[in-house]
């Protein structure tokens, strides 16, 4: 005999109820969790280390590299940066997902650090489906990707608290009109935050490190 | 791509539901997919065909229901369907918009035989 089964069930809710795991540990530890997504080069590691250096006088950081080869070259820099970090190799994987998250989150002092900084891997379309449990997403795009990104990726933009537009040192080398690319986010995501910084020079970061400040404030009630 | 990874997901909730209902196979499944999620079919088709091979599920028909994207403006109330490009608000021009459908991504209903 057949006949039709009901399910209604969300796909990705495997994923979803372990990434709810992941914030009840994070919670538990009074850390802050924070999702950096960008396409390979954008910055991200770059980024990572001068929030390191803006906020090492007043808070004690942990970061997880995600990458989809078996490297240690971002995780080094941070090491080197006096900060622990926890390498995951996804196996080719193009994107972090809330188990490989769990694990990393075995190998991290979490009562040691206010901050964890999920540097994912560098993709631009995989890493939206799948939550990891942290507190809040950030993207990092670069002046040399072109303004046209937020038309072709829309769906990493939509999720997202912060958009940080790095190497604007670039900007008068490039043709990157400011205005259709922040168009393209104010369709997709009007509330986001906006930095448009530069990590070689160092602009723009204040701003970023007094929104993020604000951030963490806001979730760790002292 | 991430499809692999979802698709095992899609296997692993259908042979619950099989296995719960004591079905002998799974014969359908029905997938509702939204404009928005980002799943590309073909390829759900491509990993599926090798991963169902030995499970319930062996042989099952994928029919994928596809939801369009429909955007709901904040400023105006204008609710449209979004073509293939991003656009703002055709009524009154505003980018304050709010998604009302096309993140669907679930699996709604399996037909077994018992
Ligand atoms: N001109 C300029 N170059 C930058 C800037 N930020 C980063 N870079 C350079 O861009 C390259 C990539 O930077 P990373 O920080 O490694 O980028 P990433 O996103 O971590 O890269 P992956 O982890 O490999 O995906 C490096 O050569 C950096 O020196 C910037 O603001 N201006
Ligand atoms: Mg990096
Ligand atoms: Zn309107």
């Amino acid at each position: 005999m057949s006949k039709i089964v009901p399910v209604v069930q969300e796909i990705m809710s495997a994923n979803d109820s372990l990434a709810a795991q992941n914030r009840a540990k994070l919670d538990a530890a009074q850390v802050v969790g924070m999702n950096i997504m960008a396409s390979p080069g954008a910055g991200k590691t770059s980024t990572i280390l001068r929030t390191i250096e803006a906020l090492a006088a007043d808070y004690r950081l942990g970061v997880v590299e995600g990458d989809t080869a078996n490297v240690t070259i971002d995780a080094d820099k941070v090491l080197a940066a006096g900060m622990p970090a926890v390498q995951i190799n996804t196996g080719g994987n193009c994107h972090l997902d809330a188990v490989m998250l769990s694990g990393a989150l075995a190998q991290m002092p979490l009562d040691e650090i206010e901050l964890l900084i999920v540097e994912n891997v560098g993709n631009l379309i995989c890493p939206a489906s799948f939550t990891l449990g942290t507190h809040f997403n950030v993207v990092i795009a670069s002046v040399p990707e072109g303004d046209d990104k937020p038309y072709k990726y829309p769906n990493i933009y939509r999720g997202i608290d912060a958009l940080i537009l790095n190497k604007m040192d670039l900007l008068p080398y490039i043709d990157f009109d400011l205005a259709y690319f922040r168009q393209g986010i104010e369709i997709l995501n009007p509330e986001a935050a906006f930095f448009p910084i530069s990590c070689k020079t160092g602009e723009g970061v204040a701003e970023w490190i007094e929104w993020l400040k604000v951030r963490m404030a806001s979730l760790r009630p002292a | 791509m991430h499809e692999l990874p979802i698709t095992e997901n899609i296997l692993d909730i259908a042979v619950t539901y099989a296995q719960q209902a004591s079905a002998k196979r799974v014969t359908a499944l029905h997938l509702v997919v939204g404009q928005l999620s980002s799943i590309v079919d073909d390829s759900i088709q491509f990993y599926w065909d090798i991963i169902s091979k030995d499970t319930l599920c062996a042989g099952a028909t994928l029919h994928f229901e596809r939801i369009p994207a429909r955007l709901e403006c904040q400023e105006c109330g204008h609710t449209y369907t979004l073509s293939r490009e991003l656009m703002v608000c055709p009524q009154c021009g505003s980018a304050r918009l709010k998604v009302i459908a096309g993140e669907e991504f679930r699996l709604e209903s399996i037909e077994v035989e018992t």
